[in-house]
């Protein structure tokens, strides 16, 4: 029983990987015509990725979806907004601001504004400007997931607050230097990691499904939305206050 | 040996990531909600669960699958490749490129599909619509968002034109679907815009990128070598929103088409 579960986990984790392997064959064989180098080191790679998909997906189930969800509750039960706030700001200020695909992303942007003559190329000041990069993609994402609960509370339509960004986005894409936008624009997408967005996606339904008038799957979700958004604005918003 | 100094170091860095999330947890918990956590022990297990995982997931694509992806990205954007020559080519020609916008439509797809946080969040969405949207459907139709961008974005390189215009219009496509798609779905597909690039998908796709820039003709990798990311996160929202206005319009023609063969009757 309890083996016909785990085989069961095991075979969906490799479907999952399936479409990765069968492309790199393709290339490999038809497209560049090598054989595949480390067979054997491929293989016994591709058995820990199922392992660990298989692991981390149970995982998931156990832990981060309900502690999201009765963390949502229990905070709306208390009926203290700020508390309520001050949980979804800490929560996505404190997993991005150590993310260390942020950390690698913030540094390439302090190279290339070096390289491109518009900051003072002393690694001092590459490093403050480095800093910079992260800690306000690190508060935008705070903020992002605090907006985005207050909007759960008030059951606005997402789409008004998302569009607005948008606008955001375009008329300070006109102004800011083109140095930063590119950065920006891929900021957004490389702050919320795999460990924050079950648990922020949690968060988000649990306070949707608790809050009467509110439906889990409009309100609920909208949460990473917003925090794929903001960094944008930000990182550009830093880039024009530190090269004006 | 030297795999399990690897493993260690990626499990230490797991717990790293997951450190402010328990500390966050703690104290909330302790002195402001002032309560025990409940079913801890499953908690524990089931956190425990998440780290190990997530380290042997990364560990085994650190081994085999990101070398391999990374290679190859260099090994189709090679001018010896594309254009069958040592000579030196001052013009890139955007027709010679093929192969490179199919690897990067397919390596787009095949990593969405493994992304464990579109599989979070997929799974999330269909215990929430009680099963109206199937996480295989939800995966699948991001996965295609996702494929179109990496490969548009490839494009871009190669042809060197301007990020922000394709941004731009991606967002006003994006508007105008907002006006007519299903409101249900338009939470949804704002989110999967920023669930798909993660773990598995950001390091191939920037090897992608920057291994573009680095040897198309004319092209400046810090200049050139971003927005694959950010094309990846924009085209999924106009793929599931259009997936959604798909099925609608066809529920519509379905129940319209039944109410005429019952009226004829």
């Amino acid at each position: 029983m309890i083996l016909s579960i785990i085989l069961k986990k095991l075979r969906d984790a490799f479907t999952d990987l399936l479409p990765i392997i069968a492309v790199i064959a393709f290339f490999q064989i038809v497209v560049l015509r090598q054989p595949l180098p480390h067979l054997e080191e491929v293989l016994f790679g591709a058995l820990l990725v199922v392992l660990g998909l298989s692991l981390f997906i149970q995982g998931l189930e156990m832990s981060l979806f309900p502690i999201g969800e009765a963390m949502a509750q229990a905070l709306a039960r208390k009926g203290s907004l700020f508390w309520l706030l001050s949980f979804a700001f800490a929560l996505g200020f404190s997993t991005t601001v150590a993310e260390p695909a942020l950390i690698a992303v913030a540094k390439e942007a302090a190279e290339i504004a070096g390289k491109g003559g518009i900051i003072d190329p002393s690694p001092e000041s590459l490093k403050q400007y480095a800093f910079g990069i992260r800690m306000s993609v690190a508060f935008s994402v705070g903020l992002a997931i605090l907006i985005g609960v207050i909007r759960i509370l008030r059951g606005w339509p997402i789409h008004y607050l998302i569009i607005g960004g948008y606008v955001i986005v375009m008329l300070m894409t006109i102004i800011a230097p083109k140095e930063i936008t590119g950065i920006a624009y891929d900021a957004g997408g490389v702050t919320t990691s795999t460990i924050t967005v079950p648990l922020v996606a949690a968060l988000g339904v649990g306070l949707a499904s608790t809050i009467r008038g509110r439906n889990p799957l409009t309100d609920g979700f909208g949460l990473i939305a917003f925090a794929s958004l903001l960094p944008m604005i930000f990182v550009m918003g830093y880039g024009l206050i530190v090269f004006n | 040996m030297e795999f399990l100094y690897d493993f260690s170091r990626i499990l230490l860095a797991t717990c790293r990531d997951v450190l402010p999330i328990i500390i966050l947890i703690c104290v909330f918990q302790l002195l402001v909600l002032r309560q025990s956590i409940p079913h801890l022990g499953r908690l524990v297990v089931g956190g425990i669960y998440v780290v190990v995982g997530l380290a042997l997931f990364l560990a085994g694509l650190e081994k085999a699958l990101f070398p391999l992806g990374k290679i190859m990205a260099k090994q189709l954007s090679d001018p010896f490749f594309i254009y069958g020559t040592h000579d030196i080519i001052t013009q890139a020609d955007w027709k010679a490129y093929g192969w490179v916008y199919l690897f990067g439509a397919m390596i787009g797809f095949a990593t969405t599909i493994a992304e464990p946080s579109l599989i979070a969040v997929a799974h999330k969405a269909s215990q929430v619509s009680a099963g109206t949207i199937t996480p295989w459907g939800l995966r699948i139709t991001v996965a295609i968002g996702v494929a179109f961008g990496i490969s548009l974005g490839t494009f871009r390189i190669v042809t060197g034109t301007p990020l922000y215009l394709y941004i731009l219009v991606g967002y006003l496509v994006v508007i105008v679907q907002t006006i007519f798609a299903p409101k249900s779905i338009i939470a949804l597909a704002y989110d999967s815009g920023g669930v798909t690039t993660s773990t598995v998908t950001v390091p191939l796709v920037a090897a992608l990128g920057l291994g573009l820039a680095a040897t198309v003709p004319g092209r400046n990798p810090a200049l050139d070598g971003f927005g694959l990311i950010a094309f990846a996160s924009l085209f999924p929202i106009i793929s599931v929103m259009g997936y959604a206005q798909y099925t609608q319009w066809f529920n519509q023609r379905k129940s319209t088409l039944k109410n005429k063969v019952h009226g004829e009757q």
